[in-house]
């Protein structure tokens, strides 16, 4: 039973990342006043490329071919571990949020690659640019993510996000600075507005989009959705950690649907956030990257000093 | 026997069938100093003398303008043009067909260097002493010993049936550690012209960056020749689509220079309002795209809102969008009724406020001033070099503006205050726009009163064989020069249409030194060169 949860969860993600990259899509849309796409468009997109015929460089190795597969299925592997409706799932008990960053990583380190691999101009730039970026984003991220798990003793997710419900809502000055250390990093790694334009068409200032240049028909499908799973995984995150209530704590149908309904409202208004700040910045120069990356490292330092002092005595 | 013999008769002095080896320079320089401004004078000197000409040209601050060349039976005529305080001068010499050489005036003037390879390519002129042998216009679609623009040459080409890509072009090298080339385009990810660019970087520092253009040469200069005036105007509306009515008012004007006509007061105004509107469209465009360039979304869709509402007024008052083929030859095709009056009156009116409002949110921006603050830095210096004009030109301290410097109607009934701005980085450029389109609100306000009763065409006269006609007119991207000479029975035998981004493509290899590789789009977007216009 928890098994079958456990892979329904992770149904749930694969299957609505699109849905929710296409809701981000119309709150951009209403935001800058245009008429936006049905909230159905990027599962459209997925399907249209699925049924397109992949064109491959002559120069593409075996790594350029299976490094979508590789990502899309490392991707999957990191949602799982991440509570979605229900904690306490045989998933997210076998591992912990360090895995979650190592499958990141992972798939990061294979798109790079990938990028590399047909020897283009763009490629080799865009996967130069990810990789610094990703090495002054990982170290932030864990930075945020160790003060939560101080606070509850445990790396494990779901562990951790019971712990914070127990507790109740209480103020904590570190979890105030954990999420904001957390959502500039996730800004930065799914490449969001204002680090990576994910609509640009510009080649020059791609980061994320220049390593993908040259895929095409279902490798592209795959990492597409790849990208939109990352997203989705850095949304809840973001929610469950930090607002964990409704998630479900038994496997009734009732807390099930409660949960799912929860995070559904809570992704939607995560979105409707980023839709705003993405309106209201432009993309900033590739070097403010670092500064923005070291200011968020900076508030997960804050976090884990303000835990420390005001909080670990108690 | 044309305007070329009237004016140089006003100013007997300068006739000389053969340039003066000691005083040019007085020459020059009186010649600058009481020109009457509506005519341009031609000075035909010796092939020994062309770079002498220029050195001293430049002494004297002459700014290099256009450079072409026609052939005429045996003999290839080359020319030249310079402007100082708005006046135009045409250089020009004749040279025979056993020994095509020139010395060249690209050492003087870097403005001449791509337009003398244009020439070298097009009529096989060679220009001795050129710091830059290798090919510009020409790729790989014409045989060694073709030269498409000579008289032998058929319009229809030799085509292959597949050409052959344009391998091997000689491209700047770097050496050294951690120097890395990025070769973008000709074909580019978003729906722009196709154009090279060959960075040298290290890093994401920009040490060096290289254009090569050609990629849309459609052979205008060619199919041009033994067109009538109607259709030639047609043709000069789209040597660079943007710019239609910049280019085939300049057209027009060199072809009714040539015909001897003059073109009614109300048609002047007709035309100067299309290329006012012009100019706003096409502002409101790009500063909708730099912003776009820099990801701030919400400003392109603000601007692109307007630029639609701008376009579809044209389309109900002159059925064009783009305001194609509403100057021909004689006139304008388009009389604007009372009602259409009040129409445009009325979308001035919302512009000006919905642009205000904009403005507002842009300007309090402070990511999007992080960005076009200080980027794509062009001095005054290089921009004045290069002989910019424009926008690029105008926000580097170039106070140029050939709607008042060398004013021609119905700019001569009105006076405004030229955009200018001296900071010469994205910013510049993109408030100098917004300046442009403030000034060109008023313009076509006062346009609009001014409009007299009456005809909008006036009969066309065959004009002399070998009459000729230099038109000069601002475009949005500045100073268009366009060249025509008439051939017997009113055709067309030689016409020249010198685009403003000629003068400014050079200057972004410039201004996008020291910049990162990631900044360089929005460099070249405050830019906007076109590059069909630049092709021909």
């Amino acid at each position: 039973m928890n098994w079958l949860i456990a892979i329904l969860q992770t149904t749930l993600f694969v299957a609505l990342a699109p849905l929710l990259a296409g809701w981000l899509k119309v709150c951009k849309c209403y935001l800058q006043n245009r008429q936006p796409p049905s909230l159905l468009q990027p599962y459209r997109d997925l399907l249209k490329l699925t049924n397109k015929q992949p064109v491959v460089s002559e120069q593409a190795s075996w790594l350029f071919i299976k490094a979508p597969y590789i990502i899309f299925s490392a991707t999957i592997l990191a949602s799982t571990v991440v509570p979605l409706i229900a904690v306490d799932l045989p998933t997210s008990a076998s591992a912990d949020v360090i895995v979650m960053v190592g499958f990141f990583a992972f798939a990061r380190f294979f798109l790079a690659l990938a990028g590399l691999d047909v020897g283009t101009a763009f490629g080799g730039m865009g996967s130069s640019r990810e990789m610094t970026i990703s090495s002054l984003a990982e170290p932030a991220m864990l930075m945020a993510i160790f003060t939560l798990t101080m606070n509850a003793s445990t790396t494990n997710l779901s562990l951790a996000i019971s712990h914070v419900l127990e507790q109740g809502l209480v103020l904590r000055p570190s979890f105030v600075f954990a999420l904001f250390a957390l959502i500039l990093v996730a800004v930065a790694e799914t490449g969001r507005i204002p680090v990576d334009n994910p609509t640009t068409h510009l080649e020059l200032t791609m980061i994320h989009e220049a390593m993908i240049l040259e895929y095409s028909g279902r490798h592209l499908a795959l990492i597409e959705w790849a990208s939109q799973l990352k997203l989705m995984l850095y949304g809840v995150l973001c929610a469950n950690i930090f607002f964990p209530w409704g998630i479900a704590q038994t496997f009734s149908l009732h807390d099930l649907g409660v949960g799912l309904l929860a995070i559904i409202g809570k992704l939607m208004v995560l979105s409707i956030i980023l839709g705003i700040s993405e309106t209201l910045v432009a993309k900033m120069r590739l070097f403010r990257v670092q500064e923005y990356l070291g200011f968020a490292y900076l508030l997960g330092l804050l976090g884990m000093l303000s835990h420390i002092i005001l909080e670990a005595s108690r | 026997m044309n305007w070329t013999t009237t004016f140089l008769t006003q100013h007997v002095g300068w006739i000389a069938p053969e340039m003066p080896d000691k005083p040019i320079g007085d020459y020059i320089g009186g010649l600058v100093h009481h020109s009457p401004l509506d005519k341009v004078a031609v000075w035909q000197i010796a092939d020994k003398h062309w770079q002498h000409f220029a050195i001293t040209a430049l002494e004297e601050n002459l700014r290099w303008v256009a450079g072409w060349a026609e052939q005429a039976d045996e003999q290839f005529i080359v020319n030249a043009c310079f402007e100082k305080h708005g006046v135009y001068i045409v250089l020009r010499t004749l040279i025979n067909g056993t020994k095509l050489e020139l010395p060249t005036q690209a050492t003087v003037y870097p403005a001449a260097n791509r337009s003398e390879r244009h020439t070298q390519d097009m009529f096989g002129i060679k220009f001795i002493g050129h710091p830059d042998n290798r090919r510009w216009t020409r790729h790989q679609a014409w045989d060694k010993h073709q030269y498409p623009l000579r008289k032998d040459f058929p319009v229809q080409g030799n085509p292959a049936d597949i050409t052959p890509p344009d391998m091997n072009y000689d491209f700047v090298k770097g050496y050294g550690a951690g120097v890395y080339e990025i070769p973008v385009g000709p074909v580019h990810a978003g729906i722009i012209e196709p154009g090279h660019f060959r960075f040298l970087a290290v890093g994401e520092l920009i040490l060096n960056l290289e254009e090569r253009l050609g990629y849309v040469h459609k052979g205008i200069e060619k199919i041009a020749e033994g067109r009538t005036p109607e259709s030639l105007a047609r043709l000069a509306g789209r040597v660079s689509g943007d710019s239609t009515v910049g280019h085939c008012w300049a057209a027009c004007q060199a072809m009714e220079q040539a015909a001897g006509i003059v073109v009614s007061a109300r048609a002047n105004l007709i035309r100067g309002i299309v290329a006012e509107r012009e100019r706003i469209a096409n502002h409101l465009g790009d500063m909708g795209a730099i912003c776009n360039d820099v990801a701030f979304t919400f400003a392109q869709m603000q601007f692109t809102r307007l630029r639609e509402l701008w376009l579809r007024t044209n389309a109900s008052v002159f059925g064009h969008r783009l305001l194609m083929d509403v100057v021909i030859p004689a006139g304008v095709s388009r009389d604007v009724s009372q009602l259409s009056c009040e129409l445009l009156k009325k979308d001035i009116i919302q512009i000006r406020e919905e642009l205000a409002e904009i403005m507002l949110a842009v300007d309090l921006n402070s990511s999007l001033e992080d960005r076009l603050y200080t980027a794509g830095y062009l001095s005054p210096e290089i921009a004045a070099a290069f002989g910019t004009v424009g926008y690029v030109g105008r926000a580097s301290g170039q106070d140029f503006d050939v709607r008042r410097d060398a004013a021609y109607a119905p700019y001569d009934q009105v006076s405004f205050k030229v955009a200018l701005e001296d900071q010469g980085d994205i910013a510049s450029r993109f408030w100098v726009r917004h300046k442009e389109i403030n000034a060109s609100l008023k313009l076509i306000e006062r346009f609009i009163q001014l409009l007299p009763e009456g005809e909008i065409t006036t009969t066309w006269k065959t004009p002399a064989i070998d009459s000729e006609g230099l038109g000069i007119v601002d475009g949005f991207r500045g100073e268009i020069i366009s060249y025509i000479r008439f051939a017997a029975d009113n055709k067309i035998a030689r016409f020249y249409p010198r685009d403003p981004s000629i003068l400014n493509w050079p200057a972004l290899e410039k201004l996008a030194l020291n910049n990162i590789v990631p900044d360089f789009p929005v460099c070249n977007k405050s830019l906007n060169g076109s590059y069909s216009g630049n092709d021909l």
